[in-house]
């Protein structure tokens, strides 16, 4: 089982590839949509090359749950996440850091739970479930 | 406009790779500006036409169900021109496929020698996006695309002597064909 570092710079290395951004532009806190440009089809190509990278398979839903960002009215009310929508979200992402998100729910602020580091505890969870 | 940017499909392998002729031919229109004189052939058109091969090859997989359209281009390497009265083969293979997408890899050849390669990212429209309504008519495969495919597989049943398919959807409405020379 590779270190977190060493899950840490592959998924950079990812990154740079599928977003086209320089390693000194990645940082652990670095958002995918904020900092470093990432759009909704860049999402997919993440996707693949993770999966590819890392010999793991990313469930559809499992790494960006779209539940909530179909704006599904039991989780978001008035552009808002729901008391429903943070119990999927904590359900669905135990691997996002939710603490400053569940201060203001805001629905067009849940891009900034999108980190690099969430990225990379989110590959240390597959991998550490495989028995490989 | 004809937005047809292949002209037969020349091998096609469900679910993993196909092949494409496009010939570029000095009646076409986009020679007369590119350029008097030296007909290069547009490298955005030859990347549509490496598009609609993989569209088409990634389309079938769902019997053409999801409406498939062009999303990114991680890459494109273009090597040497084409020129009017060259043969481009499009050579495209599936890398990925997922309910929201595919992506596939593509070569341009002329004979054995690639002078080009992209990357090419598709997205199924209502999966990637279902908030949109697109509605139920799959504007995508509704007309000439679709029918290209039926072609090929028309032609590799008269090479087999099996007789005339169905002809008026164009497609091959047999789930298990595989390939242009069918099995049975």
């Amino acid at each position: 089982m590779p270190t977190r570092d060493e899950i840490y710079s592959k998924v950079s290395a990812t990154l740079q590839e599928a977003l086209s951004v320089d390693e000194d532009d990645i940082r652990p806190t670095a958002t995918l949509q904020g900092d470093l440009g990432a759009e909704s089809i860049d999402f997919l190509d993440i996707v693949f090359r993770l999966e590819r990278e890392f010999g793991i398979k990313i469930p559809r839903g499992e790494l960006f749950p779209e539940s909530i960002f179909q704006g599904d009215p039991e989780f978001v009310q008035n552009g808002r996440v729901t008391d429903k929508g943070l119990a999927e979200l904590r359900a669905k992402m135990p691997f996002a850091d939710l603490h400053k998100f569940e201060s203001d729910p805001e629905l067009s602020s849940i891009g900034d739970l999108f980190t690099v580091d969430m990225i990379t505890r989110y590959i240390q969870g597959k991998l550490g479930q495989s028995d490989n | 406009m004809r937005w047809i940017w292949l002209d037969r499909f020349v091998d096609f392998q469900r679910g993993r790779s196909a092949r494409a002729v496009k010939n570029l031919s000095l009646a076409e229109d986009h020679f007369t500006e590119h350029f008097p004189g030296y007909p290069v052939m547009p490298a955005p058109l030859m990347l549509e036409g490496l598009a609609q091969t993989g569209g088409i090859l990634v389309g079938e997989v769902n019997d053409f169900r999801e409406k498939v359209v062009l999303a990114k281009i991680p890459m494109a390497r273009f090597t040497r021109e084409v020129l009017a009265g060259e043969q481009l083969i499009y050579d495209v293979e599936i890398l990925h496929m997922r309910p929201e997408g595919a992506s596939v890899r593509g070569r341009v050849l002329v004979g054995e020698e690639v002078v080009a390669e992209a990357e090419i990212f598709f997205a199924h429209l209502d999966q990637a996006r279902s908030q949109q309504l697109f509605g139920d008519h799959n504007f995508v495969f509704s007309g000439e695309l679709k029918k290209m495919l039926g072609l090929a597989q028309l032609q590799g049943a008269r090479n087999q002597g099996s007789g005339v398919r169905d002809q008026e959807s164009g497609v091959n409405k047999n789930a298990g064909a595989s390939s242009l020379t069918p099995d049975s």
